[in-house]
């Protein structure tokens, strides 16, 4: 790589030139240079996860030791074992809760989303500016402004240490309704115009046209939603209270003042908490970063 | 089960053949009440978990409100008085966490504006590998704050961390106390949020650098343009939205920084790294003195909206110059 760069130092100008922003150059200096940023850029980014994934599997003393091994000597899953069993951290109740909550959280969000997006996408009717408005102006009150006064409100529900308190109050997705709305404009209105003349009410409109063309975006809303409620922090801390009623975050900081040198358990803690995440992420990424980078565009 | 299945009109006509109806006056369109019967779920998680606790939150601000006391007198604005009175209890705790939260959001607003700018530009092109490179690095994103703190406070560790040892190596400093000393905290704790939210920020900016229409390069380059008046003048304004949109996220998602802080400092040392948001937690939900509390998130959303409205007013759209 080193030997192209000193042999053919012109031809890269040159054809950079040529490119234009979007196209790539292939071969020379700029190119070398890039890669190499990344590359270390990416090991930044990999290497703490790696040896997060590796230290799961040491035993307490390796560890802790100096200097740091990357490969676990002997390979042990003695960590797991214990957290897995340790009665004041019962983890695998934890993953549970976590997936239960954020499974029905994730559903709410996008139903109810889904189904005042729809409204005011399609629908004339007095004060839906308003509302749209109100929803919208939502998305930038600071969360702490919430925190004490919704802890009140969900006592009064009598919803405190229940899981129902991290997945319910959260479910007003401003972001949700924003998104999906964005998308069932993006909609033809000639389907809908279709089914209304064979006689289609607004219901069957929605549930069996506009649902099913928009799956690309429900998939998306629901796969971020679900990633945000398993991975909330604040909330679960202060609102759940049993150890078994935890979700893996809030377990993990129980986790964490527990043991709070023994970084095996630990690490095999949080090894549990991003599995799951890890895995939805490497499987369906681009529904993730679609919906992150549609996030920042201007409606 | 695919898209266009559904779409067919024969099969929606056969879908909804039971339900066909005389139509009135030409195409019924929808009764008056049916888009407020759409809305109604939404309006009542709405309504009642982010409308009404922003009142209610004003109310309870006026309350001496503690939760394990019966009685809640009121009180006036005896809560926000006591915030701003150098004699009262809650004065210094509240002030040094308005300053960490300080601190964090002006150490880490420029860094998560820039650094993932740099990355999307690097990463604007086209080349063998760039959809692994930007999922590497939106990676921690996915992972959530708990796992990222108990991770980092491990590789931070004084004496076993990675952090030291691979400093030692390169021959600096191994003996940082990357978690129990200031400044040195509030290096871990911006750099362990640049680490954690960098690919999301880059995958905003990376969308928006692909929106700029490739003919204004062009045109800037016919005209003589180098890189920089490129970026300046083409790339800049392109950006301009979405500049205005990530500033502000990222100055709300700083100033409401808690796992990092609860998790890798626990607030400290002392309560130096302690942030207001953990502060407002703690005085209401852990000390139960929730008019205080209250009227801390209060005095804390007045501070963001008047920085939101400089933010929008620095980004204002101006003349050419």
């Amino acid at each position: 790589m080193t030997a192209d760069v000193e042999t053919r130092p012109e031809a890269p100008v040159a054809r950079r030139r040529r490119s234009s922003g979007e196209v790539g150059d292939k071969g020379g200096p700029r190119v070398v240079l890039r890669y190499a940023l990344l590359i270390v850029l990416g090991l930044l980014f990999l290497s703490p996860l790696i040896f997060m994934i590796v230290t799961s599997f040491k035993t307490r003393g390796e560890a802790t030791s100096i200097p740091p091994s990357w490969i676990p000597d002997p390979f042990t899953t003695q960590a797991y074992e214990t957290i897995l069993t340790a009665p004041g951290t019962p983890v695998l109740r934890w993953f549970a809760n976590s997936l239960g909550a954020a499974i029905a959280h994730s559903a709410i969000v996008v139903a109810t989303s889904a189904m005042a997006a729809y409204a005011l996408a399609r629908m004339e009717f007095r004060g839906r500016g308003f509302v749209f408005g109100l929803i919208i102006a939502t998305l930038f009150v600071p969360p702490v402004i919430l925190i004490i006064p919704n802890y009140l409100i969900v006592g009064e529900l009598g919803w405190l240490n229940t899981l129902v308190a991290v997945i319910v109050p959260t479910a007003a997705s401003a972001f949700g309704v924003f998104f999906l709305r964005q998308f069932f404009l993006g909609i033809p209105e000639e389907l809908e115009e279709a089914a209304r003349l064979d006689g289609a009410s607004p219901v069957q409109i929605f549930v069996k046209v506009m649902l099913p063309l928009s799956r690309p975006a429900l998939a998306t809303l629901a796969l971020l939603a679900l990633l945000t409620n398993w991975n909330d922090f604040l909330w679960p801390v202060y609102v759940l209270f049993s150890p078994e009623l935890q979700t893996l975050p809030a377990g993990l900081s129980t986790l964490q003042s527990a043991n709070s040198v023994r970084y095996d358990l630990l690490m095999a803690g949080a090894v549990v908490a991003s599995v799951p995440v890890l895995l939805l992420f490497v499987f369906l990424q681009r529904f993730i970063i679609e919906g992150v980078s549609r996030s920042g565009l201007k409606g | 089960m695919t898209t266009t299945r559904v779409a067919a009109p024969g099969d929606t006509v056969d879908a909804l053949q039971h339900s066909r109806r005389a139509p009135r006056r030409g195409v019924a369109k929808h009764g008056k009440a049916t888009p407020w019967l759409f809305l109604s779920p939404y309006l009542v998680l709405f309504g009642l978990f982010v409308i009404a606790p922003v009142l209610y939150g004003a109310w309870i601000s006026l309350h001496r409100w503690d939760y394990t006391l019966p009685g809640k007198p009121f009180v006036g604005l005896e809560n926000y008085q006591d915030l701003f009175d150098p004699s009262s209890t809650v004065y210094a705790d509240f002030w040094n966490s308005m300053q960490a939260t300080g601190i964090f959001t002006l150490a880490s607003v420029p860094l998560l504006m820039v650094i993932p700018l740099v990355v999307a530009l690097v990463m604007n092109k086209k080349f063998p590998g760039r959809n692994l490179f930007r999922a590497v690095y939106f990676a921690p994103y996915v992972l959530g704050v708990a796992v990222v703190a108990v991770l980092w406070r491990y590789l931070l560790d004084n004496n076993f961390g990675l952090v030291n040892y691979y400093l030692g190596l390169l021959g600096l400093p191994d003996d940082t106390a990357w978690t129990t000393s200031t400044p040195a905290a509030w290096v871990s704790l911006v750099g362990v949020t640049v680490w954690w939210t960098l690919g999301y920020n880059s995958v905003i900016y990376l969308a928006a650098l692909q929106d700029i229409p490739r003919e204004l390069y062009e045109a800037a380059r016919v005209d003589g343009a180098n890189a920089w008046q490129q970026f300046r003048n083409v790339t800049i304004p392109g950006l301009r939205p979405v500049l205005v949109f990530i500033t502000m996220i990222t100055i709300l998602a700083s100033a409401n920084m808690f796992g990092q802080s609860y998790l890798i400092t626990q607030g400290g040392p002392g309560r130096e790294t302690r942030t207001a948001i953990y502060e407002i937690a703690e005085t209401g939900l852990r000390q139960y003195q929730m008019g205080s509390a209250a009227a801390m998130s209060y005095v804390l959303t007045a501070f963001l909206m008047v920085l939101s409205v400089v933010i929008f007013w620095l980004f204002r759209e101006r003349k050419s110059s």
